[in-house]
């Protein structure tokens, strides 16, 4: 059969047989930005089709990740997206024929069922052609695909292999033999055909028959099948008429690998879109919104609307009323998202939302949000603090140091670094010290750093910085908005309020003590 | 294939439920005396007589049917009693193959009901010898169709294809299968073929004309092997089993049909010889349509009583008269219920189809008979006795259709004359102009005085007639109420001398 490079990836344009080396399931960042949940759950129930090695590749040049968006695109519409679900479908129930023909002991049972798996893999080929010449796709993609299915489906080795796996179908369907059981002797004869004997019976008390007759009807036994008295049975038929038996095993040789691996690659990679788009079906369904970014090379603009953590949408499912959605930018000189407010605010959510949408428009897939602008990378660093290290605080700080200075050797204008109040077990000083000093550098590598902490004075480091703060409600400064906005950090401003709010601010406090 | 003795269309439903209120009519009328005489101790014909006779009365036309097919019965009685013996061994054969017929598997339900279908058809041929036999002697429409049917659908040819086909049902020689290649090749579509054994060019194919064939045989101690030919078979023999099941059914619901039938007539036959011996008369009624007013009896007489007291017990008369409402006043113990009875029993009699004990009788089939007697006062009851009686009365009125006939024997008696002569007033009313044939025996004076005066259409008024000097004739003749109701009389009787006062009615 052909080679597959015959036929093209889904999922990478210039056709490599080999993917680039996946992201290992154990990358801190992949665990920290929660992508490792996400993941599972997109490929839950498909454990088949081993799609988790190609959700940890994320892509690094726009044009690949393009290609990808526009096989999205093919599959977004309804009837496309059908069609492609029945021939998946189809395809699985070949696999199934095929373990049957593996697994059986009967060799004519076993290959029955192998010329069963290549008539569905053929009319599954045959149905998916016409339905793609029909609803010509747009992506890249699905149409060299579609060209080439139609070249495979027209070629002689695969006319040879449907035509002979429908004539074996149709001859043993034609085969009609009979069974006599006579105590524990069983022979199988040729079948001359004749009368069905319960037609005889049911005629002879005909003029017995009655209402209420349908009421009795005890249960009809279950067929036994194949087991070592109907494998007999069926060895039996063969020794009648050897021919279609001959004949089905000639075909079991002679198309012992019949699946094209170009199409079983398709089957494949076809998942990874099909598993994605179904993850987040159910979240659309309920009102988040979900697009394809705008991907460019970075250093560039970087912004979104109305995103959310996935990974906490799934937490939240039945509860998406609950979830925020929120804007980030940054533009020109802007590189440095700076988040502060109060604990629980929300802010981290932030900073995982600006890794999850990089990492997830990487894929080529669509992300949260009503539209999106992002840019590829090189990297993707997170810090966040880790509770199962070092105990004592010098040696959690060292410990955060070292990784601190990790990323700040191999950041590029083209990183993301994302830092989750990396300093809060030290004091203020010494944190606002090391504060400066890492920013410094974070700065002068150029990445595109989202930085959340409790040092509201990194907010206006430079014009590279941008301040987001997490808002609370203005009535009740104890309640939680979870909305982020640009806005200059208010230092103690929130504190105040709450100090106001239980009384305990300086004047109140005189009037309520005692003098 | 149904015997529609009792219904041309239909079978006796033996299981139903008995109409509203037959428990009373059961009870009041005396039923269980009439009963025993038709069952003659075999309490399968009691059971049946009780449900003819008390159910939904049928149509003018059934209860023609049902007299033809009486008539004949009266006059050979001797076929209608064999033929009821032979539906009853045809009935009780069931027991010994039922174990089969309730078999989960299609193997011993196929067994099962072949036993049971031998042992049914050899009833069936002694059925048909039996109307054979009598073919000339029935002559009702009911009965003489039955013998048609008989004669047609259970000819001797058939007979003996059904032995043959009872016989290859066995599957003696095996069980053929013919089937199909499925998906995964295995075997589909089974259909049984007819077995070879005893069919015809077996001795050739069993001595050489077989076509070659791939023989193999299941290890004795192969047990899931011969459990997967059993499944196989079962397979094979689910529809032909289910086929052979329901016919084994239907000829045994047959047969019950027939044994509740003719188990009816049996018990009229049983009533009659003993009306007979008590010298007793008996006719067959002029049934009119339903709801007609008219009433006409020659020597109409009470069946209970006449079973134990013969001819001594006294009938009644009456000219054709139109009826809607009849008032009968008069002595104490002077015949009154008795009548009342007698009357009832003959319109259910009627209404069954039966005979009637008198010389003639004639009226309008009942849609429905109710009864509404006086009660004991109970001191357990939870009522008071007049409560009691109106919700008895309410209970009736639920179930009654145009035409019904009720009879109230002292109803309204629980309380005094002034208030229970005002209710029986209207509820009397309101029953004739709704349609109803109403017979009050009564003691209201009141009521019945009123009544007289002002009588609505089709009202009979009668007196439990008495001789001058005080003796009762216990006949019932038609007169005007009388205020008295000679309870003097009674205290003569009883206590010697004329009563100190006059006792209230």
């Amino acid at each position: 059969m052909s080679p597959s490079g015959w036929f093209p990836s889904l999922l990478f344009p210039d056709g490599r047989a080999a993917a680039p080396e996946p992201v290992s399931p154990e990358a801190g960042f992949f665990r920290d930005l929660h992508l490792d949940r996400i993941v599972a759950s997109a490929t839950a129930g498909r454990g088949r089709y081993e799609l988790d090695a190609w959700f940890r590749i994320p892509l690094r040049d726009p044009d690949s990740v393009a290609y990808r968006q526009e096989v999205v695109g093919d599959l977004e519409r309804e009837e496309l997206r059908a069609s492609i679900e029945a021939f998946a479908a189809s395809l699985r129930e070949m696999h199934e024929r095929l373990e049957g023909a593996a697994e059986l002991a009967w060799a004519h049972a076993a290959r029955r069922r192998f010329v069963e798996a290549a008539r569905l893999y053929c009319d599954a080929a045959e149905s998916l052609r016409d339905d793609l010449a029909r609803l010509e796709p747009g992506s890249r993609g699905l149409r060299a695909f579609a060209e080439r299915l139609g070249s495979y489906v027209s070629s002689a080795g695969y006319a040879t292999l449907a035509s002979e796996a429908s004539e074996i179908l149709m001859e043993l369907s034609e085969i009609r033999y009979r069974v006599l059981i006579r105590g524990d002797r069983v022979t199988v004869f040729p079948d001359e055909g004749g009368q069905d004997y319960t037609g005889v019976v049911e005629d002879t008390f005909a003029k017995f028959r009655g209402d209420g007759d349908e009421a009795f009807r005890p249960e009809r036994p279950e067929p036994p099948g194949m087991n070592h008295v109907t494998g007999r049975i069926l060895d039996g038929v063969a020794r009648l008429g050897p021919g279609p038996f001959a004949r089905l095993k000639a075909f079991r040789e002679e198309h012992a690998s019949f699946p094209d691996p170009g199409i079983l690659r398709f089957e494949r990679e076809v998942q990874f879109y099909l598993a994605w788009l179904d993850h987040i079906g159910p979240f659309r369904s309920s009102g988040l919104a979900f697009c394809r970014p705008r991907v460019s090379p970075p250093p560039g603009e970087v912004s979104s609307t109305a995103s959310f953590d996935l990974a906490l949408a799934e937490r939240l499912r039945g509860r998406e009323g609950e979830i925020v959605p929120n804007d980030f930018r940054l533009a020109g000189p802007e590189r440095c998202l700076v988040v502060t407010g109060p604990n629980q605010g929300g802010k981290t959510t932030l900073a995982r939302t600006f890794g999850q949408l990089h990492y997830l428009a990487a894929l080529g897939l669509p992300v949260p949000g009503r539209e999106a602008r992002l840019a590829t990378f090189d990297r993707l660093c997170t810090h966040f603090e880790r509770r199962e290290e070092v105990e004592n605080l010098r040696g959690r700080l060292k410990d955060s140091l070292v990784r601190i200075r990790r990323i700040l050797s191999g950041a590029t204008p083209e990183s993301v670094v994302i830092l989750n109040e990396p300093f809060a077990s030290t004091t203020l000083e010494d944190a606002l010290a090391l504060g400066r000093r890492v920013m410094e550098e974070l700065r002068r590598s150029g990445a595109a750093v989202v930085w959340v902490t409790f040092l509201t004075e990194l907010a206006g480091f430079d014009e590279g910085t941008v301040s987001m703060v997490a808002l609370v409600d203005p009535e009740d400064p104890a309640v939680r908005t979870f909305r982020i906005e640009r806005r200059e950090a208010e230092g103690l401003a929130h504190a105040a309020a709450l100090a106001r709010k239980h009384g305990v601010t300086y004047e109140r406090l005189k009037e309520r003590l005692p003098a | 294939m149904r015997p529609h003795l009792l219904h041309r269309r239909r079978d006796l439903e033996l299981e139903r439920d008995l109409p509203p209120r037959a428990s009373d009519v059961r009870a009041d009328l005396e039923l269980d005396a009439v009963v025993a005489a038709m069952a003659d101790g075999d309490s399968f014909l009691s059971d049946v007589a009780l449900r003819v006779l008390l159910a939904e009365p049928p149509d003018a036309e059934t209860v023609r049917h049902r007299q033809g097919i009486l008539q004949d019965g009266l006059a050979h009685p001797a076929a209608i009693r064999e033929m009821y013996a032979l539906a009853v061994e045809a009935v009780e054969s069931r027991r010994e193959h039922w174990w089969g017929m309730s078999s989960r598997h299609p193997s011993g339900l196929l067994h099962g009901a072949v036993s049971l279908l031998e042992a049914l058809f050899g009833t069936l041929r002694k059925v048909r010898n039996l109307a054979d036999d009598h073919a000339g002697d029935l002559t009702s429409a009911g009965l003489s169709r039955l013998v048609a049917t008989l004669e047609a659908e259970l000819s001797d040819d058939y007979l003996a294809r059904v032995e043959r086909e009872l016989d290859r049902l066995s599957f003696g020689g095996g069980i053929e299968l013919g089937a199909r290649l499925g998906p995964g090749n295995e075997g589909v579509d089974y259909v049984l073929r007819a077995p070879r054994e005893g069919g015809p060019g077996w001795k050739e194919w069993l001595f050489g004309g077989r076509p070659e064939g791939y023989a193999f045989e299941i290890d004795d101690e192969d047990l899931a092997g011969a459990r997967i030919l059993s499944d196989l078979r079962a397979l094979g023999l689910y529809d032909a089993a289910v086929a052979v099941g329901r016919a084994a059914r239907h000829v045994l619901g047959f047969f019950r049909a027939l044994r509740g039938e003719l188990g009816f007539y049996v018990g009229c036959i049983n009533l009659r010889d003993a009306l007979d011996a008590a010298g007793a008369p008996v006719c067959i009624p002029e049934a009119e349509e339903r709801g007609s007013p008219t009433l006409a009896y020659r020597q109409l007489r009470d069946v209970s009583l006449a079973l134990t007291r013969g001819a001594g017990v006294i009938g009644n008369d009456l000219e054709v008269a139109r009826v809607r409402l009849g008032v009968v006043t008069g002595a104490n113990e002077g015949g009154k219920s008795t009548f009342l009875r007698s009357l009832g029993l003959a319109h259910l009699m009627m209404g069954a189809g039966m005979f009637v004990a008198a010389e003639s009788f004639r009226a309008g089939l009942p849609a429905g008979v109710f009864t509404h007697f006086a009660r004991e006062e109970d001191a357990g009851m939870e009522r008071g006795h007049f409560d009691e009686e109106l919700a008895r009365l309410s209970a009736i009125v639920d179930a009654l259709e145009p035409g019904a006939l009720i009879l109230l024997n002292e109803s309204f008696g629980s309380t005094n004359e002034r208030e229970g002569s005002e209710i029986a007033a209207q509820v009397v009313r309101a029953l004739h102009e709704s349609g109803m044939r109403t017979f009050f025996v009564t003691h209201l004076y009141a009521f019945a005085r009123h009544a007289f005066e002002d009588p609505p259409a089709g009202t009979l008024f009668l007196r439990a007639q008495r001789e001058p000097d005080g003796t009762r004739t216990f006949r019932i003749v038609p007169g005007e109420p009388l205020e008295t109701s000679f309870a003097q009389d009674v205290y003569r009787e009883v206590f010697g001398g004329a009563a100190a006062s006059a006792t209230d009615g």
